[in-house]
């Protein structure tokens, strides 16, 4: 029996994972503009469209600006829609990511994630995505391709649950993920409607009861648009817990929010996100061999920010080392995360000693040794009682 | 690149964990690409890096044995398996591998032109390679050509495979 579950698994990239999972969802309209690493993810949909495999209305546009402003389109008239994108992509949507939020549009994007230009790399990093984390976007951040699947399925559910109607971004590291070949078991299209069923459940475009969307607004009513997206993201937070435990139901797999590994006992921690993950979590078991007590929290959700989950599951560690997987210039300490996570816990009870780490910047490579090196830190820092208060730049040659 | 996943795919047939990803520099054919797979039956708790210390170490182009050392890193009792010409016994003297490496060649680009007529290699060089490590078994090889090249073009390439499995040295 648990042979034959594991022969239905299909050997897929976290790109193709994506493509199945919108396959499954009978996408109405699709606009993409292929980029590196995300290419694939256009090219299947492209297959499958021209196979009839898929019943969607592709648009190849000739910019990314243009793909997220035609599937804005689609949405407002009421389609199921889906793009594409990595890093210099994103960027060039900047401004219509925030229409499609604005709009309050549950559309869902991939991110295949990569560095941002200049120099050129085409390597991965989350630059673009943390350049895009004030766009009103909902944004997660998966480690496994069969993750990857599984999120892009529950990000409709989230973005068209009537309480949010807020646009999805799930992104996951190019190259080391989008293409890695690895098991996912594919949800099938009767599924995944059961799931995330087809409904408009968004005020739509219709000449027979016309509406105005995303018109010029003065200041007596500007402000109060703002607060409701605010609203609407904080009730995604209970959406997407909400998701992610009837998909669990339904499919047998959840994730959570935010993930604990060896959290229980844990001494010192590392907050991962995306394909850090699965590797420091094997250096945590190897930290463990050598007598520290090494635990993993991984943010799956980015935004919004599960904040009280992460000071509750990391009540007892007495040091948290953030790695960021980009850099803030700037800023008072140059991780992203790592100053959310430092606002999180300047208002709790429970201040543990915070280390901020960047890696991972264009691809370098980071290797288990280096997360064991990270969690050794971490116990150094824990035994004098106060980090370091700026960056650790992990293997970078300064 | 394509070897590297059919072997993951084919494990994964086999109900294992696999993960395969390349690292290279740009994505072009024909250029020079390191590729890694890991497999395993007891966990899918896998590092997401590169493999620094292999059991197996393929090499698809010969003329790359020059330049990256291909025995770097290789655990005892490893295996080397080496698209070429020469016998194990003259590779294991060129490269000064240690007797508890062993040396595996076959003549992959013969095979090719022979049976795809084109020198891509990816294909007969995984039938040489379960003959001489079992990592999957050579039927499962087999369908995950099949599924990946449909058609004609998947039996020349599964002649490929069973020619290579064939026609590799072990020594």
């Amino acid at each position: 029996m648990a042979q034959q579950l594991l022969k239905k698994k299909l050997a897929l990239s976290s790109n193709y994972a994506v493509a199945y999972a919108v396959k499954a969802l009978d996408v109405d309209v699709i606009a993409a503009y292929p980029i590196t690493p995300q290419t694939h993810v256009v090219e299947k949909l492209s297959e499958f469209a021209a196979n009839g495999e898929i019943d969607a209305e592709m648009i190849h546009v000739e910019s990314e600006h243009s793909a997220l402003s035609a599937v804005i389109g689609a949405s407002a008239a009421g389609a199921r829609v889906f793009t594409a994108t990595a890093s210099q992509g994103l960027a060039l949507m900047h401004e219509v990511l925030h229409i499609a939020s604005g709009m309050r549009l549950p559309i869902v994007m991939s991110i295949a994630t990569r560095a941002l230009s200049a120099p050129i790399s085409i390597w991965n990093d989350y630059s673009d995505v943390m350049n895009a984390r004030d766009t009103g976007w909902i944004i997660y951040f998966t480690s496994s391709a069969q993750e990857t699947h599984d999120t892009v399925i529950q990000a409709y559910r989230v973005a068209e649950n009537p309480k949010v109607h807020l646009p999805v971004m799930v992104a996951y590291d190019g190259y080391i993920m989008s293409h890695t070949v690895e098991p996912v078991e594919v949800v099938e299209k009767d599924e995944a409607l059961r799931y995330a069923p087809k409904k408009v459940t968004w005020p739509k475009l219709d000449p027979d009861q016309p509406i105005t969307m995303g018109t010029i607004t003065s200041p007596d009513w500007y402000y109060e648009f703002k607060y409701q997206q605010v609203v609407a993201m904080r009730e995604a937070l209970r959406a997407a817990e909400e998701a992610d435990k009837e998909y669990g139901r339904m499919f047998g797999r959840s994730y959570g929010v935010v993930e604990g590994f060896m959290l229980e006992d844990a001494d010192v921690a590392l907050i991962t996100m995306g394909a850090f993950a699965n590797t420091a979590k094997v250096a945590a078991v190897e930290a463990r061999k050598r007598g520290v007590k090494a635990g993993v929290l991984r943010l799956r959700l980015y935004r919004p920010f599960p904040r009280d989950a992460i000071i509750k599951m990391l009540s007892n560690v007495s040091a948290v080392g953030v790695v960021d997987k980009a850099i803030s210039f700037g800023a008072p300490v140059e991780g992203p995360v790592f100053n959310e996570v430092a606002g999180a816990f300047y208002s709790s009870d429970n201040k543990p000693v915070l280390v901020s780490f960047i890696a991972g910047i264009g691809q370098r490579t980071v290797l288990v040794e280096d997360f064991v090196s990270m969690f050794k830190k971490l116990l150094d820092y824990a035994k004098v009682g106060r980090g370091p208060g700026e960056s650790i730049y992990v293997g970078v040659r300064a | 690149m394509t070897a590297s996943e059919l072997v993951a795919v084919a494990a994964i047939k086999e109900g294992k964990y696999a993960l395969a990803f390349p690292e290279f520099g740009a994505e072009r054919r024909g250029a020079p690409v390191r590729a890694y797979t890991r497999i395993t039956a007891e966990t899918t708790l896998i590092p997401r890096t590169p493999v620094l210390e292999p059991d197996i170490v393929v090499v698809l182009d010969s003329g790359l044995l020059g330049l990256p050392d291909v025995l770097q890193g290789i655990k005892k009792g490893g295996l080397l398996l080496v698209n070429t010409k020469a016998k194990p016994s003259e590779l294991r003297a060129r490269l000064g591998c240690s007797s508890d490496i062993r040396v595996a060649t076959v003549d992959a680009t013969g095979i090719a032109l022979e049976t795809i007529r084109a020198p891509i290699v990816n294909t007969a060089i995984l039938g040489a390679l379960v003959r001489a490590s079992n990592v999957v078994s050579l039927e499962n090889i087999i369908e995950a050509v099949k599924e990946r090249f449909p058609g004609r073009v998947g039996e020349v390439n599964v002649e490929a495979v069973k020619k290579a499995y064939e026609k590799v040295e072990v020594g």
